[in-house]
């Protein structure tokens, strides 16, 4: 196949299907073994310096917010990672521990930019952005859950996205038909939180499953965080709403609240007062670095960190949850 | 009768729910068209299928979704599932509409929202494509949705995110982008803009009230196509305000 048109991005994170498939063999207990740990096991085991890491869903709805704190907490720096990110990654952008990005929009929503990134990026801290679509980069994801080394599509053709992403423009040999290539993504770490899991890692999400699929099936380790735990008999009751299956996942760490100040679909609502503080204080790098000695550092761990956000306001969270009626 | 007084933002708002065709399926973009999609879906097209790229589909636009994922972009929905599969639903040609943002837009209708200066050496990082060049690669056709000023309007934009209509005719079927899509219309505080359908540069269509063909021009940093007759866009209804003030953003988020 010749190859019409190459993207200058860099492949930041090489991958051999092959090394991928022995790892799954030799690395991956097939066992049902219990997988719990504290978050301080999870990522103190887990996530190294280096290592190319991503995060589902994103910071504002399902996401594994005291995992990322913890990240921080526990001082890992030179990532490279995978932005499809709001509050998570903005902590880790602040707390200068992010060293390239596969990016496809770290962003406040609806309050706009975020000057996190912005003084990241605009100061060279972060030494490349590697552009992807959000669905290129979770089609790289597919691609590593099929076990192939690339996926086409027509997404990104003609445009500076392909040309500052690690794409290839291709002929397709079939129609003749343009396509761009995207290349497997297989990440050395991820992180999800589910609505529930039992102790060997199976897992259930309620609503939307943001790009959880793909991601779990794309990643040498996985790290769930589960707002409950519960027994595998509820599990094998209702095998049709497991998404991810417990031989994907390496830790399973219990996490109630574990996506606040975002929302968790039919459990909690997002805490706007808690997430505008972010808002407001992170367009300093003075005021990202108080909020992060308060809510990071001040605290020993994610129970703790409860405590400080206090009942009342996690109380308020449930009642502003998404209802079924 | 009161006359009403409104701002270019609802104005804007309004104008672009008014483009919604009842019964179609329609990709919503984070900010300004979702209160364009809940207007529209209170008003002239309540049988619109909102798609939010995170996976919910056919929601019923209660309350704004303040997040692409947020519960209520799936509340009473149709389905919730995930990424891919509203995003390979766009590339199968099952939606028609998309709905966008951007920070720049050029005469061909591109879109820029990944960086303002060189890309490895930005003046400005903006959040990136998201969903942005997807929507407007697979969408049959994309409205984008922006504030009008001569920084945004821009010859050429700095990075180009979102395929708009390339570098002219027949330049998305060339890049490989499938036959039959593109722009169809920019609304913005100033004006309605269309395309040329020989040349795809924007035209005016038609302004809001009390706008000038000049002021138009005066805040575009590229040639416009001026028609010989441009029209007249009808001011928000009190109906249109009232939804827009007491039911959509009562919190004023955005208005």
């Amino acid at each position: 196949m010749q190859i019409l048109e190459s993207g200058i991005g860099e492949l930041i994170q090489p991958f051999d299907l092959d090394e991928f498939r022995a790892w799954n063999r030799t690395k991956k207990t097939r066992k049902l073994v219990d997988k719990r740990m504290t978050e301080y096991e999870a990522i103190s085991q887990f996530v190294y310096d280096d290592c190319y890491i991503g995060t589902e869903l994103y910071g504002t709805v399902r996401c594994p917010m005291s995992l990322a704190r913890e990240v921080v907490r526990q001082g890992k720096k030179n990532l490279r990672v995978c932005g499809q990110g709001v509050l998570e990654l903005d902590l880790w952008l602040a707390a200068g521990i992010i060293k390239k990005l596969d990016i496809t929009y770290i962003g406040l929503e609806v309050y706009g930019t975020t000057a996190a990134l912005r003084r990241a990026v605009e100061s060279g801290q972060v030494e490349t952005c590697v552009e992807w679509s959000n669905a290129s980069i979770s089609w790289r994801m597919k691609a590593t859950a099929m076990g192939v080394p690339f996926l086409p599509t027509r997404s990104m053709l003609g445009t500076d996205m392909l040309k500052y992403s690690a794409a290839k423009v291709v002929e397709d040999p079939f129609t003749g038909i343009k396509v761009a290539l995207l290349p497997a993504l297989i990440l050395d770490v991820a992180l999800i939180h589910v609505h529930r899991a039992d102790k060997h890692g199976n897992c259930q999400i309620e609503g939307i499953s943001g790009f959880a699929l793909e991601m779990s099936r794309a990643c040498k380790r996985l790290i769930i965080s589960a707002e409950e735990i519960i027994p595998t008999e509820e599990i094998r009751k209702y095998p049709d709403r497991t998404l991810i299956p417990y031989y994907l996942v390496d830790a399973v760490v219990h996490a109630p609240y574990g996506s606040y100040p975002g929302e968790m679909a039919y459990m909690y609502g997002r805490d706007e007062p808690g997430i505008k503080e972010w808002v407001e204080m992170s367009k300093t790098a003075e005021g990202a670095d108080e909020y992060l000695a308060k809510y990071v550092h001040g605290v020993k761990n994610h129970a703790e960190y409860l405590e400080l956000i206090g009942d009342e306001r996690l109380q308020k969270a449930v009642e502003l949850r998404e209802k079924r009626e | 009768m009161i006359e009403q007084t409104y701002t270019k933002t609802e104005l804007m708002i309004c104008v672009a729910a008014r483009l919604f065709e009842d019964g179609t399926t329609c990709f919503i973009g984070t900010g300004i068209p979702m209160l364009a999609a809940m207007l529209a879906s209170k008003t002239t097209a309540p049988n619109i299928v909102p798609v939010f790229e995170f996976g919910g589909t056919g929601a019923i636009l209660e309350e704004l979704p303040r997040a692409v994922g947020e519960a209520r972009t799936f509340h009473k929905g149709i389905s919730a599932l995930g990424l891919c599969d509203t995003m390979e639903t766009a590339q199968r040609g099952f939606i028609d509409y998309g709905f966008l943002g951007g920070a720049q837009i050029d005469p061909y209708g591109n879109l820029n929202s990944v960086t303002i200066g060189e890309h490895d050496h930005p003046k400005a990082r903006l959040p990136g494509s998201g969903g942005g060049n997807d929507v407007g690669s697979h969408c049959w056709q994309t409205i984008a949705i922006m504030q009008h000023d001569a920084r945004r309007f821009v010859p050429q934009v700095d990075f180009l995110t979102t395929p708009g209509f390339l570098t002219g005719p027949g330049a998305r079927q060339a890049a490989g982008l499938p036959p039959g899509t593109g722009p169809l219309a920019v609304v913005s505080t100033l004006a309605l803009m269309d395309y040329h359908p020989e040349t795809c540069r924007m035209r005016l269509k038609s302004l809001h009230p009390g706008v000038t063909v000049e002021e138009v021009v005066a805040n575009t940093g590229f040639e416009l196509v001026i028609p010989d007759r441009v029209g007249v866009n009808a001011p928000p209804s009190a109906e249109e305000l009232r939804l827009l003030r007491d039911e959509i953003d009562p919190e004023k988020l955005y208005i």
